[in-house]
Formats: C-alpha cells, sequence, structure tokens
C-alpha cells in the first residue's frame, strides 16, 4: 500500500475516532462544551488536511488508468473473499475536497450556532458520526461499504431530525425520513445483492471499466421482468436508493420534514450533503446504465428514461411546491428537491458530466443558502428575544404571523428552550416565517450579501454565478435531445425550463421577502448580525458559489472554458463506449445558453416587480395567494402526504394492528385448539369404548389417550401440567440412566 | 489442548448446577458464583474456537470422542464440532452469564432458578456438540425442561398457558422426529451422524433401503419430513410460530435471552445439521416451499411486531421476522436449482424458484453462512432487546409502550443503549445483523427472486417497528406518570450484561471475518456433503 492510499483510508478515521471518544465521554456524563468543540474540530480538521493532502497529490495522476486505493478480504464467500477497500478516482476526486471541506464549515458554524443548546455535546457527536460516514461514503471503492456508509448516515440524518425527540413533530419527522429513504434502501440492496450474484464482485473499478462484464450484464437477460436485459434491472434497482436519498418523486416527502432538525445545520446535511449522496450513486454506476444503450436502436432505453422521466418530475414538483411556501427553509428545502430533479434527469439524458457537475455546484450554494437562513433565523430569534427580555413579561409577544396549533413545529425554540420563553399559553413567534421578516439586509449585511451571492447561483444569473453555468449544460443536454427529436427530451426540456424560471421567481420572492422592504415585526427590526463563526463559512461558500463553475466551463467559452471536470470524468465511460460501439458525444449549442440567461433573469424579474418593488407589508397578504384554490394545493405540498397516508399507510397499518389478533391468535391457535378438543373428544369416546368393551384391561393406547382427553377438558385446571412434568422428569430420569449407568 | 473439551463442555454447567443446589443459600452468592462459574464453559468455548484447524485437508469434525453407551441399538456417545455447531456452543457459553446476570432481580427461590439455568446450558450444548442421533435427541429434549419450569414457575400471569402451549407444541413436533429417528436406525443400522452422511451409511439410499410396512411409502420423505417440522417449529416458522410470543411474553427476562438467543437456534442447526446432509434431494425439493413459509414469516413477523403495544411481544414477533432470515438462508442453501434436484417445481410453483444456471456453489455457501451468522447475530440482538425490555420492565412494571415516552430524559444511558440494540436488531450496516441479512439477500435472490423481493417488504417493516419501539419508550413528552415516579438509570449487573452484547454486535458488524470464516468453512463443508 503507497502512502497516498493509506491517507485514503485515514481520511474518515479522525472523525470516527472523535465519535467514538465523545459516545463515551458523553456516556460517562464527562462531555462539557468546550471538550466537545475541541474534540470535533480537531477530528474534522485532521480530515480536512488528510483529504487536501489525498486531492492535492491525486491532482497529478492518472486516476483513470490508475486509481490510488487498497483493498483487504471482508467477507470470506466460499472460495473466494469480498474484498473492501478505498480509492480515489476520477468521479469521487471533486467530492473529497468538496465534502470534506463542507462538513468543516459545517462543524466551525454548529459550534456557534448550537452553543446555547443542553445537549450541544450529543448534536457535536452526531455530526463526527455522520461526517465520518459521508467522507467514508466518498472514499469507499466498493459498492457494499458505500451502502453501509449510506445506512449510518440515514442513521444520523434520523437522530438529527429527530433531535429535539420531546417534539411529535420531530420525532414523526425522523421517523418519515427514516423509512421513507429504507423504500429506496430496500430497492438499492435488491441492486447490489443482484449485482454481485451476477459480476461476483462490488468493486466499482471492476464492474464500471470493464467492459467484459458490462457486455456480459447487457446480454444477460434480467431474472425478474423478462424482457429487460440484467443492466437495466440492476441499474434501476439501484436508482431506486437515489430515489429514495436524493428525495426523489415519488419519495420526495421527507425531506422538506427533515427540517425539523436543528436549523440549519442539520438543514444543510439532509439538503446540500447528504442528499447529494444519492447522485453520487447514480454517478458511480452511470457506466452500467451508459452500457445499456447498446440494444437500443433509437432513443436512450428504458432505463435512462425512467431516470429521465422522475428527475423532470421531481424538478417540476419541487419548483412548483416552493412558490407557495412561507418558511424560508421550506423553500430552500422544495428548492433542493428540485435541483437534485434537475441533476437525476441529466443523469436520465445520458449527461454524466452536467450532473456531476450541477451537484458540486449546487452543494456549494444550496450549503450557503441553508446556512445563510439559519443566519436569517438565528438572527430574528435574537431579536424576538431582546424584545422578550426588555418588554415587561406579558407583553413581549410581537405582532406577525404564528404558528397554527396543527402547523409543523419549529425546533429554534427548543434549541434555544433554556431562555424558557415558550409557555404553550402564548401562541408561538415563528421565526421561520419569511412573513415574520423583511428588511433584514441592513440588519445583518453579511448574511445579506452572501443569501444573495447563494439566490443568484441557484437562479442561473447569467456568467458570474455557478449554477448557470450547471444548469445550462444540463438544458443543453435536453436541447440536444430535443433537435434529435427525442419526445421525452422535448418534454423534459420544456419541463426543466419552466422549472428554472420557477427557481429563479422563488428565489427571488424569497430574497425580497427576507431582505428587502422595511421590518414586519419587532423581532426582524431587533436582528443582529452574527458573530465570525456564522459568518465566516457564508463568506467561504459564497466565494465558490461564484467561482466553481470554472471546473467545468465550455471550452467554446474563451479564456476560462477549460472543461477540466468533464476531462476528468469522460474517460471513466471508456469501458461502456466500447459495449455501446459508438460515443453519444454532447453537442454544444449557445442556443440552450441563451434560453438559460432569458428564463433565469425573466424569473427574478418578475420576482423583483411582484416582491421587490413593491414590498410586503406587515399582515398584508402574499401575492401568490391570489392564486386561490391552485396556492392551497401547492401550500399544502400537492396533497402528497395526505395522499401517502390514505392509500399506503393506513392499511399498513390496519392489518398491523389486526393481523395478531385475527390471525396468530384467531384462525392458527383457533384450528389448533379445535384440534386439540377435537381430539379430546375423540380420546373421550375411546375411553368410554374402553370402559364398556375392553372392560379390566389395561390398554397402554387407551390410557395414553385418555389422559389426552383429560388433559384437552382440563387445560385451565393446571392437572396436565402436573402429568407432562411428572412424565417430563420420568423421562429425563430414565435418559440420564441410560446415560451414566449403562 | 484440553482432552475431551467437548464433554466437559456440558459438564461442567452441571457441575454449576449441584454446586448451585448444595451451595450456600445466600442470594448473592448464588447469583454472582453462577455468574462466575458459568465463565468456565465460555473459557472453554473460546479454546475449542481457537483451536479448531480450519487448514486445508483437515477433518470436518474435530474433537471429537466416541464411546459405547447403548450397544443394543447401535447408539454410542459421540461428540465433535464443526464450523456449523462450534459458534453456536460459543454463542450458548457467551449469553448463559449474561441472561444470569439479567435474572438478579428474581427474588422467588434463587437457587431454584440458577440450577435450571445450569441444566439448559447443560442441554443446549450438549445438543449442539452431539454426533449421534439418539444422543442429540435426549439433550434437544432435555432443553424443554428448563425452559419450562422458568416459565411455569418465574413467568408473568399468564404462566401457565404459555408454558403449556410451549411445551406441547414442542414435545407433538419432536414426537415425529423420534419416529424418523428410529426408521433412519432401522434403515441404516446407525446413528452416528459422521455415518450417516457418508455414501454407505445414508439413510433411504442404496444399502440403506427400508421396507417397513406399509410398503411403497417413501420414508425418506417421512423422516424427512418428520425432522422439518420439527425444526421449523422450534425456529419457528409462520404457521408454527405462535407459541413463541406466548411464551417470551410470559418468561422472566434471562429465560427470554436464552430462548429467543439459543433455543430457537436449534431450529436452524437442525436443518443445516440434519435435515440437509441427511436428506439432500428431498431438501432441495421443498426448500421453495421452506422459502415460501420463510418469506411468509419475515413480512407477518414484522407486521405482527408492529402492531404490538406490549414491549415484549413486539421484540418476541421480531424473532419471527428475524429467524426468517435464517429459514430463508436454510431454503438456498438447500436449493440445488430446478434441473438438478430430479423434481422441478413439484413442490412449489415455477415461479418461485429460479433454474440451473444461477444456483452456484456461493449462492448455496452464502445462504448457509448468512443463516448461521444470522443465528449468531440475532442471539446477540435479541437476547439484548429482551434485556433491554427486562430493564424497563423491572423499573416501571409495566411493558405497555403506550404508558412510556420521553423516558431518554430521565434516562439517558438506557436511552442511548436502547438506540444502539433497537439499531442492531434493525439490521443497521456497521452493526452485526446487517452482515447476515445481506449474506441472505444475495443467496435468496439468485435461488429464489421473487420471494426475496417480497421479503424485503418484511425488512421494511422492520424498520418500522424498531423505530416505533424506540420512539414509544424515549420520544416524545415526558409521560406524566413518570416524571414523579423516579425510573433509575441502567445499574452496573445490567450494564455487564449488555455491554459485551453490543461490543460483539459492533466487533461482527465492522470485522464478520472473526466469526465468519469458520461459519463459511462449515457451510463450505456442507455444501460439498449435500451435492
Amino acid at each position: 500500500m503507497d502512502n497516498l492510499a493509506l491517507l485514503t483510508w485515514l481520511i474518515p478515521v479522525p472523525l470516527f475516532v472523535a465519535f467514538g471518544l465523545m459516545a463515551l465521554m458523553a456516556y460517562g456524563g464527562r462531555l462539557p462544551k468546550p471538550t466537545a468543540t475541541a474534540i470535533a474540530m480537531t477530528g474534522v480538521l485532521a480530515a480536512l488536511v488528510l483529504a487536501l493532502i489525498v486531492f492535492a497529490s491525486s491532482l497529478r495522476l492518472n486516476l483513470n488508468k490508475q486509481p490510488v486505493g487498497s483493498s483487504f478480504p471482508w467477507l470470506a464467500t466460499g472460495d473466494t473473499t469480498f474484498n473492501i477497500g478505498v480509492v480515489v478516482d476520477p468521479l469521487n476526486l471533486p467530492f473529497v475536497f468538496m465534502v470534506s471541506l463542507a462538513c468543516t464549515l459545517i462543524f466551525l458554524y454548529s459550534t456557534s450556532y448550537m452553543a446555547n443548546d443542553p445537549r450541544y455535546a450529543r448534536f457535536m457527536t452526531y455530526l463526527c458520526l455522520f461526517a465520518g460516514s459521508m467522507l467514508g461514503l466518498v472514499v469507499s471503492d466498493n459498492l457494499l461499504t458505500f451502502f453501509v456508509f449510506w445506512e449510518l448516515m440515514g442513521f444520523c440524518s434520523y437522530a438529527l431530525i429527530g433531535f429535539f425527540y420531546n417534539k411529535p413533530s420531530a420525532f414523526k419527522a425522523a421517523v418519515k425520513a427514516f423509512m421513507t429513504t429504507r423504500i429506496g434502501d430496500m430497492f438499492l440492496m435488491l441492486g447490489i445483492v443482484y449485482l454481485w450474484s451476477a459480476t461476483g464482485t462490488l468493486n466499482f473499478h471492476a464492474i464500471m471499466q470493464n467492459e467484459d462484464i458490462l457486455e456480459h450484464l447487457v446480454h444477460e437477460p434480467a431474472l425478474i421482468f423478462g424482457g429487460l436485459s440484467a443492466a437495466t434491472v440492476i441499474g434501476l434497482l439501484i436508482f431506486g436508493g437515489t430515489v429514495g436519498k436524493s428525495a426523489q418523486w415519488p419519495l420526495h416527502v421527507w425531506l422538506p420534514d427533515a427540517m425539523e432538525g436543528p436549523t440549519p445545520v442539520s438543514a444543510m446535511i439532509h439538503a446540500a450533503t447528504m442528499v447529494s449522496a444519492g447522485v453520487l450513486l447514480s454517478l458511480r454506476i452511470f457506466p452500467l446504465l451508459n452500457a445499456t444503450l447498446a440494444h437500443v436502436p433509437s432513443g436512450m432505453g428504458t432505463a435512462f428514461n425512467v431516470i429521465g422521466f422522475i428527475g423532470a418530475m421531481t424538478a417540476l414538483i419541487g419548483a412548483l411546491i416552493a412558490v407557495a411556501q412561507f418558511d424560508i427553509k421550506r423553500v430552500l428545502a422544495y428548492s433542493t428537491i428540485s435541483q437534485l430533479g434537475f441533476m437525476v434527469a441529466a443523469i436520465g439524458m445520458g449527461a454524466y458530466v452536467a450532473a456531476a457537475f450541477h451537484l458540486l455546484t449546487h452543494a456549494f450554494f444550496k450549503a450557503l443558502l441553508f446556512l445563510g437562513s439559519g443566519s436569517v433565523i438565528h438572527g430574528v430569534e435574537h431579536g424576538h428575544h431582546h424584545l422578550a427580555h426588555a418588554a415587561p413579561a406579558g407583553h413581549a409577544e410581537p405582532t406577525g404571523h404564528v404558528v397554527p396549533a396543527d402547523d409543523h413545529g419549529h425546533d429554534a425554540h427548543d434549541a434555544h428552550g433554556t431562555d424558557g420563553h415558550d409557555a404553550p399559553s402564548e401562541p408561538e413567534f415563528d421565526a421561520q416565517d419569511m412573513r415574520n421578516m423583511g428588511g433584514l439586509r441592513t440588519r445583518m449585511p453579511v448574511t445579506f450579501i452572501t443569501f444573495l451571492i447563494g439566490g443568484l447561483a441557484l437562479s442561473g444569473f447569467p456568467f458570474i454565478t455557478a449554477g448557470f453555468w450547471s444548469k445550462d449544460e444540463i438544458l443543453g443536454a435536453a436541447y440536444q435531445g430535443l433537435t434529435e427529436g427525442q419526445t421525452l427530451h422535448t418534454v423534459i426540456f420544456a419541463v426543466l425550463v419552466f422549472s428554472a424560471t420557477l427557481t429563479a421567481f422563488y428565489t427571488m420572492r424569497q430574497i425580497a421577502l427576507t431582505f428587502f422592504g422595511v421590518a414586519r415585526t419587532e423581532a426582524a427590526a431587533n436582528a443582529a448580525e452574527n458573530p465570525w463563526q456564522m459568518t465566516l463559512p457564508l463568506g467561504v461558500l459564497s466565494f465558490f458559489a461564484l467561482f466553481a463553475g470554472l471546473m467545468n466551463i465550455p471550452r467554446q467559452i474563451p479564456v476560462i472554458g477549460t472543461e477540466w471536470l468533464g476531462n476528468l470524468l469522460e474517460p471513466t465511460l471508456e469501458a461502456s463506449i466500447k459495449v455501446i460501439g459508438h460515443e453519444h458525444a454532447a453537442v454544444f449549442s449557445f442556443v440552450p445558453m441563451i434560453v438559460s440567461i432569458v428564463i433565469g433573469l425573466l424569473g427574478l424579474s418578475v420576482g423583483w416587480l411582484i416582491y421587490g418593488a413593491k414590498p410586503l407589508a406587515a399582515n398584508q397578504a402574499d401575492p401568490v395567494e391570489k392564486l386561490g384554490g391552485l396556492f392551497t394545493f401547492l401550500n399544502r405540498r400537492m396533497l402528497w402526504d395526505e395522499l401517502y397516508r390514505a392509500v399506503f399507510i393506513m392499511p399498513l397499518q390496519w392489518i398491523a394492528d389486526n393481523y395478531s389478533r385475527i390471525v396468530d391468535k384467531g384462525i392458527i391457535d383457533g384450528i389448533l385448539t379445535g384440534g386439540y378438543a377435537i381430539g379430546g373428544r375423540f380420546a373421550g369416546l375411546l375411553k368410554s369404548f374402553d370402559e364398556r368393551v375392553v372392560t379390566g384391561t389395561s390398554n397402554k393406547v387407551g390410557e395414553f389417550f385418555r389422559d389426552l382427553g383429560q388433559s384437552g377438558r382440563e387445560l385451565q385446571t393446571g392437572r396436565v401440567q402436573e402429568y407432562l412434568v411428572s412424565a417430563l422428569i420420568a423421562a429425563v430420569v430414565m435418559l440420564a440412566f441410560f446415560l451414566f449407568i449403562q | 489442548m484440553i482432552s475431551n473439551i467437548l464433554s466437559l463442555l456440558w459438564i461442567v454447567p452441571l457441575i454449576g448446577l449441584v454446586l448451585v443446589l448444595i451451595g450456600p443459600n445466600d442470594a448473592k452468592t448464588v447469583r454472582w458464583g453462577s455468574v462466575a462459574f458459568s465463565l468456565i464453559p465460555l473459557a472453554l468455548a473460546i479454546i475449542a474456537l481457537l483451536s479448531y484447524n480450519m487448514t486445508a485437508g483437515a477433518p470436518q469434525f474435530q474433537m471429537v470422542e466416541q464411546y459405547v453407551w447403548f450397544p443394543q441399538i447401535n447408539a454410542t456417545y459421540k461428540v465433535g464440532v464443526d464450523g456449523i455447531s462450534l459458534p453456536l456452543v460459543a454463542l450458548t457459553t457467551l449469553l448463559a452469564p449474561l441472561a444470569m446476570l439479567m435474572s438478579f432481580n428474581l427474588q422467588k427461590n434463587v437457587k431454584a432458578f440458577f440450577a435450571l439455568f445450569f441444566l439448559l446450558e447443560t442441554a443446549v450444548i450438549g445438543a449442539f456438540v452431539s454426533l449421534d442421533l439418539i444422543l442429540f435427541f435426549v439433550f434437544y429434549e432435555l432443553s424443554l425442561v428448563p425452559m419450562y419450569f422458568m416459565i411455569s414457575q418465574w413467568g408473568g400471569d399468564n404462566r401457565r398457558y404459555a408454558s403449556l402451549k410451549f411445551i406441547l407444541y414442542t414435545m407433538f413436533a419432536s414426537l415425529g422426529m423420534l419416529l424418523a429417528i428410529q426408521v433412519i436406525g432401522v434403515a441404516s443400522h446407525s446413528y452416528d451422524y459422521e455415518y450417516l452422511i457418508s455414501a454407505a451409511g445414508r439413510p433411504f439410499t442404496g444399502a440403506n433401503v427400508v421396507t417397513l410396512i406399509p410398503a411403497g411409502v417413501d420414508w425418506r420423505i417421512i423422516s424427512f419430513a418428520a425432522f422439518s417440522i420439527a425444526f421449523a417449529l422450534k425456529i419457528p416458522i409462520w404457521p408454527l410460530h405462535t407459541w413463541l410470543p406466548d411464551a417470551h411474553t410470559e418468561a422472566p427476562t434471562g429465560g427470554s435471552m436464552m430462548l429467543a438467543g439459543i433455543l430457537l437456534k436449534l431450529g436452524g442447526y437442525g436443518f443445516l445439521r440434519f435435515v440437509i446432509p441427511l436428506f439432500p434431494e428431498a431438501a432441495s425439493q421443498f426448500a421453495p416451499l421452506l422459502a415460501l413459509f420463510a418469506m411468509i414469516s419475515i413480512v407477518l413477523g414484522a407486521f405482527a411486531a408492529w402492531g404490538q403495544n406490549d414491549f415484549k411481544k413486539l421484540v418476541a414477533y421480531s424473532s419471527v421476522n428475524h429467524m426468517g432470515f435464517v429459514a430463508m438462508g436454510i431454503a438456498a442453501a438447500a436449493y440445488l436449482g430446478g434441473s438438478a434436484a430430479g423434481h422441478a417445481g413439484e413442490a412449489a410453483p415455477a415461479i418461485f424458484a429460479n433454474a440451473e444456471p444461477v444456483i452456484t456453489d456461493i449462492t448455496r455457501v452464502t445462504g448457509a453462512s448468512g443463516a448461521l451468522l444470522q443465528m449468531i447475530t440475532h442471539g446477540l440482538s435479541s437476547a439484548a432487546m429482551f434485556a433491554v425490555v427486562g430493564i424497563i420492565y423491572d423499573r416501571a412494571h409495566t411493558r405497555d409502550l403506550q404508558r412510556f415516552g420521553g423516558l431518554w430524559d430521565i434516562m439517558p444511558k438506557y436511552g442511548a443503549i436502547l438506540v444502539f440494540c433497537a439499531m442492531g436488531s434493525l439490521g443497521l450496516p456497521g452493526l452485526a445483523g446487517f452482515v447476515s441479512e445481506f449474506l441472505v439477500t444475495r443467496s435468496g435472490w439468485s435461488a429464489f427472486t421473487l420471494l426475496t423481493i417480497l421479503s424485503m417488504a418484511g425488512l421494511l417493516v422492520t424498520g418500522i417497528y424498531v423505530l416505533k419501539s424506540i420512539q414509544k419508550v424515549l420520544h416524545g413528552p415526558l409521560a406524566a406518570e413518570w416524571a414523579h415516579h423516579p425510573l433509575a438509570d441502567i445499574s452496573k449487573p445490567e450494564l455487564l450484561a449488555v455491554a459485551p452484547l453490543m461490543v460483539l454486535m459492533l466487533v461482527l458488524g465492522l470485522q464478520p471475518s472473526v466469526i465468519l470464516n469458520l461459519i463459511n468453512w462449515g457451510s463450505q463443508q456442507l455444501v460439498m456433503l449435500a451435492k
């Protein structure tokens, strides 16, 4: 094992060590806050340093030919072993950098954001496990350990969403997130076992870069869904994992509820980092998907079409719902769903590089937006508390939108619950409702500038933001399909263009409602900027939100067009392209770029005209509410939750609640008890036959049945017990006799 | 290293039994003395594990002892271990002291209780090491006695019904097995397991065909069925499982740990040790049927667990769910593929099972080792879960999940342990249960694709009931009932009982080869045998 491989092994280790240390110390009740901060920060910084060294050293290497890494046998399977190991290859190289940097920034941010929480140490402990798992997932060289870390992250996500476990909305959201993603995970697990049994390995390199294996999978008919190839079925099963983890329709419902976690750190985890793992998974198996084109005369074939359809659906649904939300985090959550839909749609159109590109840029600017929203919430709460302490008791409640009793609760109150301001009789002030904000640009200037940068990147503001370049490439792929006359791609193109316009619109709405106009509540008027631990990460992320696009600007653009990412990734598809026999090369066109520019600016302008030019006044209805029924439908998230509840959850719950009573106690035990009673009757008959006909003779069979019959009748008297027990003891004594005497 | 180590393994607990009975009456001495004494079998088992030789060409059964015992019927005292029985022996010796630790709160008749524990350990170890059918049967039946008394004497309110149901069910099922053993004796003139699985000794084949009355009866199938039903009931496989929730609910904590952790394993062990090697053709022929019932157990066991509001019953039903994976792995290990079995699709519709080319030795080996590893990991996780249930029951005197809530506030350490053990039970990767479920799923996929897909639905619901138990106990606002009722956090002996299980769950999850190498070795030999 060379040094670089060793360092790669070590990347996640400091975080797991930190986790173990903190878990044990916390168990012993000896983990004060400064210690927790020190251990966690040491862990994450060590991981960052290792990751940067590995990243920088690997840049010089030809990773496609010779990936860095090593493995060792983990499972014995017959004569063979199943090896696990780590790898740095072209695909995960940028992620090693991005994930470790993002994690470090989250850690730093959390030390300030969560500082007043009584369970701070526990939070940092989970965070270490989470970050370690994410890094472990990134450097995994095989699908099995990828899955192990994937599930560990799922557990952390469950624990963090349900962090305020006293609150029903929090633990319900946690269970919902865990179970919804678990549906996808079951598909993924089947895909993994199928791939393993079909190829005998789960090593990414051994499968995805191996022409023979891909060829074999493409030509072999699937075990199920005959008519499809094994490659298609495996690809779609594994993609099921992406649908769950990356919150794709129809499993998207968990992500918005995940905002119950401590704002916005977990929100960032759930929305910017962990969900990336889902798309990364699909990118990992992309050569397999790509190879399925070998059998498709025209168009893209089943696997790609399913993925493309789901991605486009998700992009649209997320963008639509985001328009009608008031909660600052929920807008971002749905926006995340929508953007993940863009990436998945890109994969479904075979735009491998574009999907990876957008995944990377999105991670930066969405992390920025979430941390920014956390900063806003923190600032507004600060203002709220400021008031609560300043004003005489009982009159502290400022006006503004309050949380309806049945609405989702907000963690922020619990997060700072030590202040004791949330007495149940008072209506809760909602520090996350954008209607309670306004005018924050002067109160929180750093947050404003950075949030604006993130928002513009999300909207695809032309040329100067990373989001523009990556989104443009996805639209470019769809446009290419359109020019080639593919119906599905034409539809996807239209859907994505519409969704992108909506994205720019709701982003401007969000920025305007939050930062422009005048403060609509006292709390917003008294909001204050946060300490450096929270603003520094915003600054760093802003840098990447602006300039991360440079990694893959098309070479047709002069000076800055390097296509570094494309050059890095494209060689990894060589094997699959050999299987297909021809390359489906991306064709550059300025048309989609012009479309991107137009829709980005259009959405932003419309948003500004409605929300920025005429700022919302306090207690004034939001203009989107004029949409009436459509607004209600979108505001209530298109009623997906209600639908799932009625169609799946209720019937299954009914089965669970009644199964053991009806089937086990009723039918199975009923039959057995019935048989027992019949046996008893029969024995009774035999007994009377015995007494009347064979009088005087002692019949061993009769005796046996008589006793059995009695036990049937005297089930509850306990006499049968004595009989059985004495019989058993006799048996034991006899056996002991044989054992020892004979 | 130690001669007669296997005999010692079951005799030492018997000495413990005698010592408990004749020793001092002081409850504390009895408790700690029993725990300390039960470390001796554990040490012996570790020595046996370390001295098992896995180099190529080494005999399958090692540490073998054979003495004349019952010459009239050719039964001998013969013990020996291989990669299938040795891990289970080790598990037994591990769980015995831990289950004893969890029985410290029993006040009634302490001496008798701990004496029964030793008897149980003797019986189960004896059954695992026996290489003679009669000897196996003796130990197998003997294991029922202590468990019966544990339930009927130290059980809950409904203990009479539960203990009776337990013993009637299992005795009824083993009656058939006893007859089958006798028929095998008649056919092969021996009860020596090694002889019976050899080409010359295999019952009902070659020279060993029996002609009993009535003529024309296929004794092979009948014996196979008798064995299978006995072991299926023990595992237990749906619909033979209804004794289990009742027995568990009434049994004291230590008894439940042994019942779920060890006694159920006798069923899975019986399939791997006897059914598949003795009746390979019949086992293969009926494997799809077994897989079907395994799938039903997985799915319905999970649903049943989800529906429970009694914490202990929930955990009890989870055993049905988890042991279904054992059965699925066994079915995959037994299945030779459509054409090789000779009776393709006779026992079950073809849709349930795949044809020849997909079934490879690796499929069968992973099936067997997955089943065996699942027995070990379920032994750890179910024992841990029953301990966790017992801890809360000791304090709250209720197991009604509806009455708990928010207990994490007042029992933080207990909460962390509950979450850990529940996640182990859920099969979270990184903990032991995942590896075994994964191996079973892998083999199940190749052998019974559709059934494996359906059983994933059960795995999904596993998540629901595990999260339900965590949520109902720990989450939510602190239930008013306990706000002023002090519930103490976990105690030292309880921690001592649970911690080794947690450590092992983690170790086996991170580095399964610790035990999997041995299991894989045994599974390979099993698959070579039953070809």
